[in-house]
C-alpha cells in the first residue's frame, strides 16, 4: 500500500516536472526585463480580476475574494514546504486547492447552517489563516518567502509566475466569454437559472475555481489582503457607471489594469512602497473620482437631481396655491395678490415676492410690480391644473379604491401630484370612471381638454367644467 | 498523562498568564462578536480589524510608544471613519454593503501598509509579520506589574480592562443592544437610536480589535470575533444561552490553544483560533440546533422537533 502511494507520488512529481519543463520553455517567451514583466503582469491580473470582480460585485459576494484570498495560505505554507525547489506550479496548484476548499466550505455552512454568508466567510478566512499560520510558524526556515504572498512584490514575479498569469488570465477570459450567460442568469437569480435548466452547482462551482485561480496568481503582486483590492474596487467602479453588464466588465478590466499599472510604476520608482497597497490606493482614486462624479449614480448628479426635483415642487406648490385662490373666487379674477398669496403660504412679502420672480423666471406667471400681483401664463395654468387635478384624482383614489377615511388622504397626496405621470393619469382616470369631483366635492380641472387660450374667465370656467359652456 | 501537564510543567506561571491572556482577549470579542452575528455585520469586523492600522500607525508615529493610549484613540477613530465610509458609500450609491466594505477597508488598510513602511521602517516594533501574525507569546517579554503580590504582565493588565470596559458596556446597553438587533423599528419606536447604537458599537468593536490587535494580529482577530457566536448560535436559540456559551467558548479554545501551542511549539494565537474551530466542528456535528447529527435523525423521523426553538 505504502508502496502504491509512493509510486503515485512519484508519477505526480514526474508529470509536475514535465509539465514544468515544459512550461519553463514557454516562460523563456515572457518577457525577461523588470519593466516589462510588471506591465504585463499588472495587465493580465487588472484584466483578469476585473472580469471576475464583476461577478462577485453583483452577487452581492463581495468578500467572498477577501476569504479565498486568505484561505490559501494553507495551501502556500503546503507548497513551500513539500516543493523544496519551490516549484511555482506546485505552489499555485496547492494554493488553488486550498482556496476552493475554503469557498466549497462557506458555501456548505451557509447551506447547512442558519449562519449568514458573512459569518460563514468570516470563519472561512480566519480558521483557514490560523491553520497557515501556526504551519508557518512550524516550518519558518522553509518558508521564508511567504511574507511576499502576504503583502506581495511585484518585483519578485519571475516568468514563470508571468506564464501562469497569462495561462489563467486567458482561461478566465475564454469561460466568461463562452459562458457568459449562464454565468450571468446564475448570479443574478439562481433559481430562475435552475428552472432554466442550467447546471447551478457546476456553474458556483467552476465560478469559485476560477475565483481562486486568479486570487492565487494575484497574490505575489498584492498580497492575500488587498487581492480583495483588485477584485471589489474597479468592479464597483464600474457598477457606478453602466447599467449594462458587458460594459461593466470592460470598465472593470479598464480601472483594474490602470490601478495595476500605476501600482508598478510608483512602486518601482519608490522602492519602499508595496505594490499591493499603491494598486489598491489607485483603485480606490478611481472609485471615489466616480463615487461623487459618475454620471448617473454619482453623488453630484444625485444631489444636483434632488435639488433641482425640490425646486420643481416648490414652483408647482406655489402653481397650486395660486390656483387654489383663484378657485376660492370662483375664477371671478385673473390674478393674485402678492398678499394673498403670503397669507396662505404663511410666510413674508420680501419671501413671496422671491417666489414670484422664480415664477416668472420659467415663465409660468407674470409678476407685475406696480400692482403687486400675479397672473399665471398659459403654461403656468396648465401646469397649476396638473397638479390640482393629480392631487384630486390621488384622493379620490385613495378614499374609493384603497379604503382610506376622507381625511387622511391629503398628506399622501400632497407627495404624489408631483410625479404622477400621463400615463397613471390616464389609468386613474379610467379606473374612476372620469370623475368631476374630489372626496371634499371640489371639482377635479380637465388640463387636457382642447381650451384655446383667449378670455381668462371663461377659459377658467370652461377648464374646471367644460361641459357647462 | 504527561502531555495533560505538560504546558503547566514546562512554561509555570507564564501558562496561566498566556491563558488568561488569551482568554481576555477572547472573552470580549466573543461577546461583540455575537451581536454582530446576529446583525448579520460579521465582516465589518474584518473590516474594522485592518483599517485600524492606519490609526495605529499614525498615533504610532506620533507618540513612538507602542503602549500609549493613544494609539487606542487613532484605532478607534480609524475604526469609526471605515463605518462612516462604509454607509457613505452604501447609502449614497447602488453599490450594495459587501462591497462597500471591502473597498474601505482595503483602501485603509493600503494607506495603513504604505505609512508603515515609508516612515515605520526604523521603528522595529511595528512589523509586517506581527500585524498578519500576532505575537501572543510575546507578553512575556514585557515589564510585569506586581499586583497582589504577583508579577503580572502588562498587556494583560490592559487587557483585562478592555474586557472589563467591553463587557460592562454591554451590561448596561444590554436592552438597548438586543432591541435595536433583532427590530430596529422597534427601538426607535420606544425612543432609542438605533444608528446611535450601531457607532457606538462599532466604537466599543474598534477598542476591543485594537487591544486584540497585538496580540492575535490583524486577521486571526475576526476568528476571535465570530467562531464562539458562530458556536453558540448553533447551540440555542436564546440570546442569553448563546452568550454565556460563546463566553465558554472563548474560554475552551484559550485552554486548548494553549495545550496546542505546548505540544507543537507552534504560534499561540493561530493554536487558539484553531482550537476554536475545532469545538465549532464539534457544535456543526452535534450541537442541538444546527448539528448535523440531528438533522440527520429528524430528517429519518427518530427525534422530534424540539418545540423551545424560538427565541
Amino acid at each position: 500500500m505504502m508502496h502504491l502511494l509512493n509510486m503515485e507520488i512519484f508519477q505526480l512529481a514526474q508529470i509536475f516536472q514535465l509539465a514544468t519543463t515544459l512550461a519553463s520553455g514557454l516562460a523563456e517567451l515572457m518577457p525577461s526585463s523588470g519593466t516589462g514583466k510588471a506591465i504585463l503582469a499588472s495587465i493580465l491580473l487588472g484584466a483578469s480580476c476585473g472580469m471576475l470582480g464583476c461577478f462577485v460585485v453583483v452577487r452581492r459576494m463581495a468578500l467572498m475574494g477577501d476569504a479565498v484570498s486568505h484561505a490559501v495560505l494553507p495551501g502556500v505554507v503546503a507548497g513551500l514546504v513539500w516543493s523544496v525547489d519551490r516549484n511555482p506550479f506546485v505552489i499555485f496548484t496547492l494554493a488553488s486547492i486550498s482556496g476552493i476548499l475554503g469557498a466549497g466550505v462557506v458555501q456548505m455552512l451557509m447551506k447547512t447552517t442558519r449562519l449568514k454568508s458573512d459569518a460563514a466567510l468570516g470563519i472561512v478566512l480566519a480558521v483557514f489563516f490560523a491553520a497557515g499560520v501556526v504551519w508557518q510558524s512550524k516550518e519558518k526556515s522553509a518558508t521564508a518567502g511567504v511574507l511576499h504572498f502576504l503583502y506581495g512584490n511585484a518585483s519578485s514575479i519571475d516568468q514563470n509566475d508571468l506564464l501562469m498569469m497569462l495561462v489563467t488570465s486567458v482561461l478566465i477570459a475564454v469561460v466568461v466569454w463562452l459562458l457568459l450567460r449562464p454565468l450571468l442568469v446564475v448570479s443574478f437569480d439562481a433559481a430562475y437559472a435552475m428552472s432554466l435548466g442550467y447546471p447551478v452547482k457546476f456553474l458556483n462551482a467552476l465560478f469559485y475555481t476560477l475565483l481562486s485561480f486568479s486570487v492565487v496568481v494575484a497574490l505575489q503582486a498584492v498580497g492575500v489582503i488587498l487581492v480583495s483590492a483588485m477584485l471589489i474596487t474597479p468592479a464597483a467602479t464600474a457598477y457606478l457607471l453602466t447599467d449594462r453588464f458587458k460594459p461593466m466588465l470592460l470598465w472593470s478590466m479598464t480601472f483594474g489594469i490602470l490601478s495595476g499599472l500605476a501600482g508598478c510604476w510608483v512602486s518601482m520608482s519608490y522602492n519602499k512602497m508595496s505594490t499591493g497597497s499603491v494598486i489598491a490606493l489607485a483603485a480606490t482614486a478611481f472609485f471615489a473620482l466616480f463615487y461623487f462624479v459618475a454620471p448617473r449614480h454619482g453623488i453630484l448628479v444625485k444631489y444636483i437631481r434632488v435639488a433641482k426635483r425640490k425646486s420643481r415642487t416648490h414652483r408647482e406648490n406655489l402653481l397650486k396655491e395660486i390656483y387654489s385662490i383663484l378657485e376660492r373666487k370662483e375664477f371671478a379674477r385673473e390674478s393674485v395678490s402678492l398678499k394673498s398669496l403670503s397669507e396662505r403660504r404663511r410666510q413674508t412679502l420680501e419671501a413671496t415676492q422671491k417666489d414670484a420672480l422664480i415664477l416668472q423666471k420659467y415663465a409660468l406667471a407674470d409678476y407685475s410690480e406696480e400692482n403687486r400681483s400675479l397672473q399665471l401664463s398659459e403654461k403656468g395654468w396648465r401646469r397649476a391644473m396638473e397638479i390640482v387635478r393629480n392631487h384630486r384624482l390621488w384622493e379620490l383614489y385613495l378614499t374609493r379604491q384603497a379604503d382610506y377615511a376622507e381625511d387622511h388622504v391629503h398628506d399622501d397626496a400632497e407627495k404624489i401630484e408631483h410625479v404622477l405621470g400621463a400615463e397613471i393619469v390616464e389609468m386613474l382616470e379610467r379606473d374612476l370612471d372620469f370623475p368631476e369631483v374630489d372626496p371634499h366635492g371640489k371639482p377635479i380641472p380637465r388640463p387636457q381638454s382642447e381650451v384655446v387660450f383667449v378670455e381668462p374667465k371663461k377659459r377658467a370656467s370652461q377648464l374646471v367644467n367644460p361641459n357647462k359652456n | 498523562m504527561y502531555s495533560l501537564t505538560l504546558p503547566w510543567e514546562a512554561l509555570g506561571i507564564s501558562a496561566v498568564w498566556l491563558v488568561l491572556m488569551a482568554f481576555m482577549v477572547a472573552l470580549p470579542c466573543s461577546q461583540v462578536g455575537s451581536f454582530l452575528i446576529l446583525r448579520r455585520m460579521s465582516l465589518v469586523g474584518d473590516a474594522i480589524s485592518h483599517s485600524v492600522l492606519p490609526g495605529i500607525v499614525i498615533a504610532f508615529l506620533f507618540t513612538g510608544d507602542l503602549s500609549s493610549p493613544w494609539l487606542i484613540i487613532g484605532a478607534g477613530i480609524a475604526g469609526l471613519l471605515v463605518t462612516i465610509f462604509i454607509e457613505m458609500i452604501h447609502v449614497g450609491t447602488r453599490v450594495k454593503s459587501d462591497a462597500a466594505t471591502g473597498i474601505a477597508f482595503t483602501a485603509l488598510f493600503a494607506l495603513g501598509v504604505l505609512l508603515m513602511q515609508l516612515y515605520g521602517g526604523s521603528k522595529v516594533d511595528l512589523d509586517p509579520d506581527c500585524v498578519l501574525y500576532g505575537q501572543l507569546d510575546h507578553i512575556l517579554e514585557y515589564e510585569a506589574v506586581s499586583i497582589a503580590g504577583l508579577d503580572v504582565p502588562r498587556p494583560l493588565v490592559t487587557m483585562t480592562a478592555v474586557a472589563f470596559f467591553t463587557l460592562t458596556t454591554m451590561f448596561v446597553f444590554y436592552r438597548v443592544l438586543v432591541l435595536s438587533t433583532f427590530d430596529a423599528g422597534l427601538a426607535a419606536s420606544y425612543g432609542y437610536k438605533p444608528v446611535m447604537v450601531h457607532y457606538g458599537m462599532m466604537f466599543v468593536l474598534s477598542i476591543v480589535v485594537v487591544a486584540a490587535f497585538q496580540s492575535v494580529g490583524a486577521i486571526l482577530v475576526i476568528a476571535l470575533l465570530i467562531l464562539p457566536g458562530a458556536f453558540a448560535y448553533m447551540c440555542t436559540h436564546k440570546l442569553p444561552v448563546m452568550l454565556s456559551l460563546a463566553a465558554g467558548h472563548a474560554l475552551l479554545s484559550a485552554v486548548l490553544g494553549l495545550y496546542i501551542y505546548a505540544w507543537f511549539d507552534c504560534n499561540l494565537a493561530g493554536a487558539v483560533v484553531l482550537a476554536g474551530a475545532a469545538l465549532l466542528v464539534l457544535a456543526w456535528l452535534f450541537g442541538p440546533v444546527d448539528g448535523q447529527l440531528w438533522k440527520w435523525k429528524r430528517s429519518l423521523g427518530e427525534v422530534e422537533k424540539p418545540d423551545d426553538l424560538i427565541l
